[in-house]
């Protein structure tokens, strides 16, 4: 496999999760904000702050309201990180590895893109956002279907398990973030009243709440919802989940050694929580070194199978 | 659908589905026939389903503008174009014929040059040819072929015979819009697949990977075929995605490729180097190797010129093959047949007329008003003078170029080019003048097409079938009327 292709397959991969969790983002948020009590505050902006795009949205918008972040998610050609910018990474990456690709792979992308891009006013209007929404994340799954029924467990389809969990995870971190962050922001009396309706929403987005239930077996509450979701063996979007998918796949590929070593290391780091109290800001700070880790992860593997040095034999 | 041929006429031209009386020809009858019976609305239905299955699959090809390049969806008119498998059987007999000549005249001219000595070919063609490479002269590649992938374009004229209008051997385009056109018309007209009378064409892949495995230097059960690109931003990179994944091989770009210092190409793999027995390369001769021609170039592999010298990789198609597909060249073409192969040419050429010969350039300057004139060296369609279709300035500005570099220009009567039914934005059914571009493949062995490209001028009365310049496609039928006729249709 080239070096090129397989660094193309890669963010292809990242890209298409990329747009399946902006799409659940929006989509949880817009639930979450009928569910909760009237007086409590809680911004759509706030969404802008977890995907870590305060500056661009500040020097694009004034009004911090819903629509403009929702189009600053959704639409928003200036933000790389919106969900139609990423479509067209999908696409422009597929574009260019339609060889190593099932031959669908080029026309679901192509379906979905269009989609997108002829019905991306229904997405930022209120009234028939959910159903948007949804097709968006169906046409992800379809294509997360059709790679995983008829794609060649090769270095290829290994560089996009890795694609496709280290943004998951990263997608996973910053959710946490934003839980506890809220809840950390709010009044001492409203905490458990608010807690009930945020963790749901926080699992609900990661389409974990069932799994919850049936694992975990008690009420929804921080602790329990935060270890879930980083601890859990078996559900697929969980933090450990994430880490071994990356292990597994790079550990088919040559040169694994370290990475695969660094993954171990992150996985010790990955603690269940003991009680509420202790997700505090130490756990916000933990959070933001899982964060760090991942992005060294993401620059290693970079570095070891992307950028080819002449003399690197296998 | 009325009754389609009643009205339709395209006299003086030959209409490939519908001759001058009205009356379908025999390869067209089932089709037209079931035109006939779908009413205006599902045949306005079925061009809808044409143009979504063209976006979905996202059939494109790149148009390079003023206000930059555009991605296009490709123009396809759903009215296929049928040929009788009797007709084609002679054309393609010609078209092996025409690159086995070809292929001899371009191992002659870089070896012994016998075709200069014995006169076949004045000298100075060759001496002037900007696609005639002094670094490939002694240079054998397998087979002795050297154009191993050629789109020929043949026109049909008023009288309804093939001719060759030119050969294209450097780095022909299209065929994947071949390939996807018939895809397109499953969908679209399922039900006239149903029997077989319609011959298949999906077999090019895997004979496009056998003709290059076949030059193989190394001789391993799996050589290693890559397709090398100048990028997503050529106009054919659809193209060259497709066929590397119809023959699974690895598409790649020069950064992907280099020349180590046992002269042997390597690319660059998450394994590390890997070596490259053949490239299936689409860019041009000059931008292959920035250490032998343009330095200035990054598409290319440093040092390519060098491993292929070496015979340690097989370029298709070969460096300097092009000398052969210059339109001053194509008019000695039917003499090269006789001198090579002894036979007569099967296919005819259109007439010549060469500038640099005073006579002839005398002929030209006088009836530029109704003439083809076309520049010696470019391909689509640019830079190309339309006599009947233009302005008194136009043909002033071409008269002082062909006084300026004669060499440099042919001309050819305008040909009545044959047409065939589209169905226009109203829903009409309307002629439109086409042509074809079969492919032909050469190196062990030799294979041609069923059938070919079909190129349509979607604008009425227009002769440029170039996609760059609005042309459309067609899907083309070779249909064996036998067939037909032993089922009793």
């Amino acid at each position: 496999m080239l070096s090129r292709v397989a660094e193309r397959l890669y963010w292809s991969a990242r890209y298409l999760e990329r747009v399946e969790n902006t799409a659940r983002l929006v989509s949880v948020y817009d639930e979450l904000l009928f569910d909760l009590p009237r007086e409590v505050e809680i911004s759509w902006y706030n969404l802008i702050t977890i995907n870590s795009g305060t500056q661009a949205f500040d020097q694009r918008y004034k009004n911090k309201d819903e629509r403009n972040v929702v189009k600053f998610l959704l639409s928003d050609d200036s933000n790389s990180g919106s969900m139609l910018s990423s479509l067209k990474m999908v696409r422009e990456n597929i574009r260019t590895t339609r060889d190593v690709l099932p031959q669908e792979m080029w026309e679901l992308v192509n379906e979905l893109d269009l989609y997108a891009r002829q019905n991306i006013k229904q997405g930022i209007n209120r009234s028939e956002r959910h159903t948007f929404l949804n097709t968006i994340i169906e046409g992800c799954q379809k294509v997360v279907g059709l790679l995983a029924a008829t794609m060649c467990r090769d270095a290829g389809w290994n560089f996009m398990i890795m694609g496709r969990y280290i943004e998951r995870a990263d997608m996973n971190t910053r959710i946490l973030d934003a839980a506890v962050s809220q809840m950390l922001q709010s009044e001492e009396d409203e905490v458990i009243k608010l807690g009930q309706v945020i963790w749901t929403k926080v699992l609900k987005s990661q389409s974990a709440i069932l799994n919850y239930r049936r694992t975990v077996r008690s009420t929804v509450n921080g602790a329990k919802a935060a270890t879930f979701l980083m601890t859990d063996n078996y559900f697929p979007r969980s933090q450990k989940y994430c880490m071994t998918q990356i292990r597994e796949a790079a550990s088919t590929l040559p040169r694994s050694g370290l990475i695969a070593a660094n993954i171990d290391k992150l996985l010790e780091e990955t603690k269940s929580v003991e009680s509420s109290e202790a997700l505090n800001h130490d756990y916000r700070e933990h959070l933001n070194d899982i964060q760090l880790a991942i992005i060294e992860l993401n620059h290693q593997i970079t570095e070891n199978w992307f950028y080819f040095r002449q003399g690197d034999a296998a | 659908m009325e009754k389609l041929s009643q009205d339709y006429r395209s006299a003086p031209f030959f209409d490939e589905l519908i001759d001058h009386k009205g009356s379908p020809r025999p390869p067209a009858k089932q089709l037209l026939h079931y035109l006939e019976s779908l009413p205006p609305e599902e045949l306005e239905k079925r061009r809808q389903t044409a143009e979504a299955t063209i976006q979905e699959m996202g059939i494109s090809f790149t148009v390079y503008t003023d206000e930059g390049n555009i991605d296009r969806a490709w123009p396809f008119d759903i009215i296929p174009r049928t040929i009788d498998a009797q007709d084609w059987k002679i054309a393609e007999a010609g078209l092996k014929q025409r690159l086995t000549a070809l292929n001899k005249f371009i191992d002659d001219l870089y070896h012994d040059q016998n075709c200069i000595k014995d006169g076949i070919i004045p000298e100075h063609i060759i001496k002037d040819s900007k696609n005639f490479l002094p670094e490939c002269v002694g240079v054998s590649p397998a087979f002795g072929v050297w154009a191993h992938i050629c789109g020929t374009d043949l026109v049909r004229d008023a009288d309804g015979e093939f001719y060759v209008l030119e050969d294209n051997l450097r780095v022909p385009s299209g065929v994947s819009y071949m390939l996807e056109n018939r895809a397109l018309t499953k969908r679209v007209l399922p039900e006239l697949f149903e029997n077989d009378r319609i011959l298949p064409l999906d077999s090019y892949p895997g004979q496009l990977f056998e003709t290059l495995a076949a030059l193989s230097p190394r001789k391993v059960p799996q050589p290693e075929i890559v397709v090398l690109t100048p990028g997503i931003y050529n106009s054919a990179y659809f193209e060259h995605a497709f066929l590397a994944q119809q023959m699974g091989a690895e598409l790649v770009e020069g950064s992907d490729l280099f020349v180590d210092e046992d002269d042997c190409v390597y690319m660059k793999t998450i394994y590390g180097p890997e070596r490259v027995d053949v490239i299936y390369r689409r860019i041009d001769d000059l931008f292959i190797d920035p250490e032998t021609f343009e330095p200035e170039s990054v598409l290319g592999v440093p040092g390519l010129m060098r491993a292929w010298r070496a015979g340690n990789v097989a370029l298709a198609n070969a460096p300097g093959a092009g000398v052969a597909d210059d339109k001053v060249v194509y008019a000695y073409v039917p003499a090269l047949i006789r001198y090579y192969l002894d036979e007569e040419p099967i296919l005819k050429n259109v007439e010549t007329y060469l500038c640099e010969n005073d006579e002839d350039r005398e002929f030209v300057l006088a009836h530029l008003d109704q003439l083809v004139v076309k520049p010696a060296n470019e391909s689509g369609g640019y830079g190309m003078l339309v006599g009947p279709h233009s302005t008194k300035k136009e043909q002033q500005t071409f008269a002082k170029l062909i006084k300026e570099n004669p060499r440099n220009y042919i001309a050819q009567p305008t040909l009545k080019l044959s047409t065939a039914p589209i169905l226009t934005d109203k829903g009409d059914i309307d002629p439109r003048h086409l042509d074809l571009r079969p492919f032909i493949l050469q190196s062990k062995d030799t294979y041609v097409t069923t059938g070919g490209l079909t190129r349509v001028a979607m604008k009425k009365g227009s002769l440029v079938v170039n996609s760059s310049q609005g042309g459309g496609s067609k899907d083309t039928w070779i249909v064996d009327t036998k067939v037909t006729e032993a089922k009793g249709e």
